[in-house]
């Protein structure tokens, strides 16, 4: 009986999310043939068998975040159980992406240009995870560029570069010019003329992008550059749920009001189960969508060092309380800074109520790879008509943004109807969900 | 105000103003710092360029001249013996230092880089204190610490009248026969100079070999040259005793095997090695611990586990080399000023000026057999090589060493006249990760010495066209 755990996959990653399993308990597997397939913040790496035999258990499903030294998986390969545990070793294979062709074992430093070496140190990007597309296991500039604009990047590898308060805003060559390279090239008129000098103007202070405010950045580029947008918006009338919300039923000697996130969610949850179409992902490669059976939401938080995403998962199997109580502990962590990388992975569709703090309405921007995103306006008291007549009501303005390659706007204008439907009666969203 | 009681604030202070500190302070200056320059002598360049390698390499190109004016006989062109003018040669070394110091001193002033000439000692981790200047002190936010090297003394030099490196690069007189002691790079060099201005060499060296580091096959070449030059080489041998005798000396030698002889000679000069100047540096203060040598351990920035407090240079582990110092120079000022900046090169080149010159890069191959990684070496030598043959100068050879799998590059070694200028190929093509295909198919411009690179891969590849066909 052989128990694989989790290896050791380079220099600074504690745990990996499964992506896929190629066997089930039961199966037959060969020494090396593949068995998980686990997504770091660095890369998605194939872990070989490191034994032949009977699989005759698998931990840990599709999305679960396990940590390194863990019990994958045991094979029965026919060997006794030793008395103490052996050394898991470590998979042959270099982290790779798909696309990336397989990397050779190198022996001494990774092969590369001091100038690609130097932009690899200012992403904080590992050359040793980098695939390598030149000769002998070359890694060039682009190799970089491409691993540091992944979506699963190493921002939390990113090294401190200096003492603090020696660190001023630098007016030291950053002006030039950038020439447009790889697919932005190919897009006509592209042109990113260079930053005029506005220390011309008056005075100015200059700030790096470093951490959450370049990762957001990278994201929302990706996002507006590839997903085409289209928004979808209305109305709900909050009125009875605003009621509920704030003097919702007791549970034992709890008491006490609930914010209107936790009903969104579960509204939305609902709804997606209804329209999968935006829990889903674009496989752009290989033109395909990618359905997700599970139901995972995150919801904007506004902290000191910048917008996070945390994520709740399995949403469909919680109740209201449960998901306001998740969203009150992620929400804090994350003002904390305390978040762990799993807890910003792995989200489906997201919320932002950036309407919490003030605004008639909001055109949210995608949160790639995902396909959709709920926007909350502030709930306002409103004049509207009810038969026949004007009267006062809690109206909440919603805006869906979807990705219109996966679905289109009478999907989009059916699942905000519902939306709406349920927000606007809370006794039915509790008999739904 | 009285003087020495005053003190004074910077950002950043560089103390020493070698090719590691005046880089250091040139390039913090650039990206924004108020830098201050600490240095201790009158003159700005450290010992690189005011007694190290400026006058030397000002000494051996007059010396090569010597050399190459006998060599002419060869072709049929005869000259008369040199007549030497010391003074005058002298005086162009001085002109060639005093203007690459000013240069130095015009390039700090243009920069706003405030120079202050004392010795600085540390008195805390943000504190320096400074002996025989006009300010007594400095409080500093980040400091580099650059002091260099100074020569190894030899026992009893200074009562003997033994020459360092330092006083023999003052050319104070020719003697007609000079005893060296020490084979490495700074003794060679300067017995080379002292051989081509007249002087009979007898050079005297412990190990069994000269030039500790480099591969033998490369030295070979450079004993066999010095043969020729010195009236003796004498390795695996040891000066046991000196003596003055009249205006001169005797010494006793203990050679290979194991007999001593005894000779006279007029002068004596030993060249056994630098150590760090790092023992009056007010360390201790703040609890920076150096290695046995002297060395100062420091991290990929350069700093030292006072993270306010940097170190580059020869205080710093690894070669004593002023390149290596100045590469040292611009990560530290870089890194202290927010850029990401690491010493991270994949080579230090090595260059010796001797007669012919060696130079090498990456590993070497005595490195990578003791390592025992699988490695391919192409070894070309400069007999098949046209402009080495114009030159008359087919003595020596340039080899690469490769990873026979990958053919990437792991190192270049070599040996010839001039070669010093053709490392500088080897060492871009390391830092580039480049392969043996790569040198292969660079067009290399005939006739140069440069094409020894490119057949040295080829033989490597196993397809050189200007050797015999491998059979």
């Amino acid at each position: 009986m052989y128990s694989f755990k989790l290896p050791d996959l380079g220099e600074g990653i504690h745990e990996g999310e499964i992506l896929k399993w190629h066997v089930a308990a039961g199966d037959r597997i060969e020494v090396d043939a593949p068995l998980i397939e686990v997504e770091t913040d660095k890369a998605a790496v194939t872990i070989p068998s490191p034994v032949g035999g009977v699989v005759t258990a698998i931990n840990g499903a599709v999305g679960d975040v396990i940590l390194v030294g863990a019990v994958l998986v045991t094979i029965e390969d026919g060997q006794a159980t030793p008395p103490i545990a052996v050394e898991a070793p470590r998979p042959l294979e270099a982290p790779r992406s798909l696309e990336a062709p397989v990397t050779p074992a190198r022996l001494g430093p990774v092969p590369a240009a001091p100038a690609t070496r130097r932009l690899a140190r200012a992403l904080g990007v590992d050359l040793q995870a980098v695939p390598p597309s030149g000769p002998a296991g070359r890694v060039t500039r682009q190799d970089v560029e491409r691993f540091a604009a992944a979506p699963t990047g190493p921002e939390l590898t990113r090294p401190k570069l200096t003492p603090p308060e020696l660190t001023r805003p630098e007016p030291v060559g950053r002006a030039e010019a950038p020439t447009p390279s790889g697919p932005a090239a190919a897009i006509p008129f592209y042109h990113l003329p260079p930053m005029p000098d506005f220390a011309q103007l008056g005075p100015i202070t200059r700030e790096p992008m470093r951490s959450i405010r370049r990762k957001t950045a990278q994201r929302m580029v990706t996002a507006m550059t590839v997903v085409p947008h289209v928004a979808h918006m209305d109305e709900a009338d909050v009125t009875e749920l605003e009621r509920l919300r704030k003097a919702p039923p007791r549970r034992g000697e709890e008491a006490g009001g609930l914010t209107l996130l936790p009903f969104i969610i579960k509204a939305v949850s609902a709804g997606l189960r209804d329209f999968p179409q935006f829990n889903a992902s674009v496989d752009p490669i290989k033109e395909e969508i990618i359905y997700k059976q599970y139901i995972n939401i995150g919801f904007a938080v506004d902290t000191p060092r910048g917008l996070v995403v945390p994520v709740i998962r399995g949403c469909q199997g919680k109740s209201i309380r449960d998901v306001a109580d998740e969203a009150l502990t992620l929400g804090e962590a994350a003002r904390r800074g305390a978040l762990a990388p799993h807890h910003l992975q792995g989200g489906c569709f997201s919320v932002t109520n950036v309407g919490a703090i003030g605004g008639t309405g909001v055109i949210p921007t995608i949160n790639y790879p995902e396909v959709a995103i709920l926007g909350m306006g502030r709930v306002q008291e409103k004049p509207v008509v009810r038969h026949g007549e004007i009267v006062i009501r809690r109206m909440l303005p919603l805006t869906l943004a979807f990705d219109h390659r996966v679905a289109d706007g009478a999907a989009a204008a059916r699942f905000m109807t519902q939306l709406v439907r349920r927000l606007s009666d809370p006794y039915a969203l509790l008999l739904e969900i | 105000m009285v003087m020495g009681s005053l003190r004074q604030e910077a950002e950043l202070v560089v103390v020493g103003s070698g090719p590691g500190g005046y880089v250091a302070a040139l390039r913090a200056a650039d990206l924004g710092r108020e830098v201050v320059l600490i240095e201790a002598r009158e003159a700005l360049g450290g010992v690189c360029l005011l007694e190290g390698c400026i006058p030397s390499k000002t000494l051996i190109h007059a010396a090569e001249i010597v050399e190459g004016a006998k060599a002419a006989e060869a072709l049929g062109l005869r000259f008369a013996a040199p007549e030497i003018d010391l003074e005058r040669l002298r005086r162009w070394t001085d002109g060639v230092v005093n203007k690459l110091s000013g240069g130095v001193a015009q390039l700090l002033k243009r920069r706003g880089v405030e120079v202050i000439h004392g010795r600085a000692r540390l008195q805390g981790p943000n504190a320096l204190s400074i002996q025989g200047a006009g300010v007594s002190g400095l409080d500093f936010k980040r400091c580099i610490l650059a002091t260099g090297s100074r020569v190894t003394p030899f026992p009893d030099a200074e009562a003997l009248g033994i020459w360092s490196s330092r006083q023999a690069l003052a050319l104070p007189e020719i003697p007609r026969r000079l005893l060296l002691i020490g084979g490495g790079y700074i003794g060679l060099e300067l017995g080379l100079v002292y051989a081509g201005l007249g002087a009979e060499v007898t050079l005297v060296e412990f190990a069994p070999s000269l030039l500790q580091g480099a591969d033998s096959d490369l030295v070979e070449v450079v004993i066999e040259a010095c043969q020729r030059r010195f009236a003796e080489v004498l390795m695996d041998s040891k000066v046991t005793h000196i003596a003055r005798r009249g205006d001169g000396y005797t010494a006793q030698i203990q050679r290979r095997d194991g007999e001593i002889i005894e000779r006279a000679f007029d002068k004596v000069m030993a060249a056994v090695g630098r150590r760090p100047n790092t023992d009056d540096l007010g360390l201790e203060t703040v609890g920076i611990e150096v290695t046995a040598e002297g060395f100062i351990p420091i991290d990929a920035r350069c700093q030292t586990q006072i993270p306010s407090i940097f170190a580059i240079g020869d205080i710093t582990p690894g070669p004593m080399l002023a390149h290596k110092a100045s590469r040292q120079a611009k990560v530290a000022a870089e890194f202290i000023s927010g850029e990401p900046s690491a010493f991270d090169n994949r080579a230090i080149p090595a260059v010796v000026f001797t007669d012919p010159e060696i130079a090498w890069t990456g590993l070497t191959e005595t490195e990578a057999r003791a390592s025992g990684r699988p490695i391919k070496v192409g070894r070309f030598p400069l007999t098949a090589l046209g402009r080495a043959r114009t030159l008359g100068r087919a003595e020596g050879l340039v080899k690469v060493i490769s990873d026979p799998d990958s053919h990437l590059i792991l190192g270049v070694g070599m040996v010839g006249s001039g070669v010093s200028e053709l490392i500088a190929e080897g060492t871009l093509a390391l830092e580039m990760g480049a392969r043996l295909e790569d040198l292969m198919v660079t067009i290399h411009p005939h006739p140069t010495m440069s094409e020894a690179i490119m057949e040295a891969a080829e033989v490597a590849a196993g397809s050189a066209v200007h050797l015999p066909k491998p059979r």
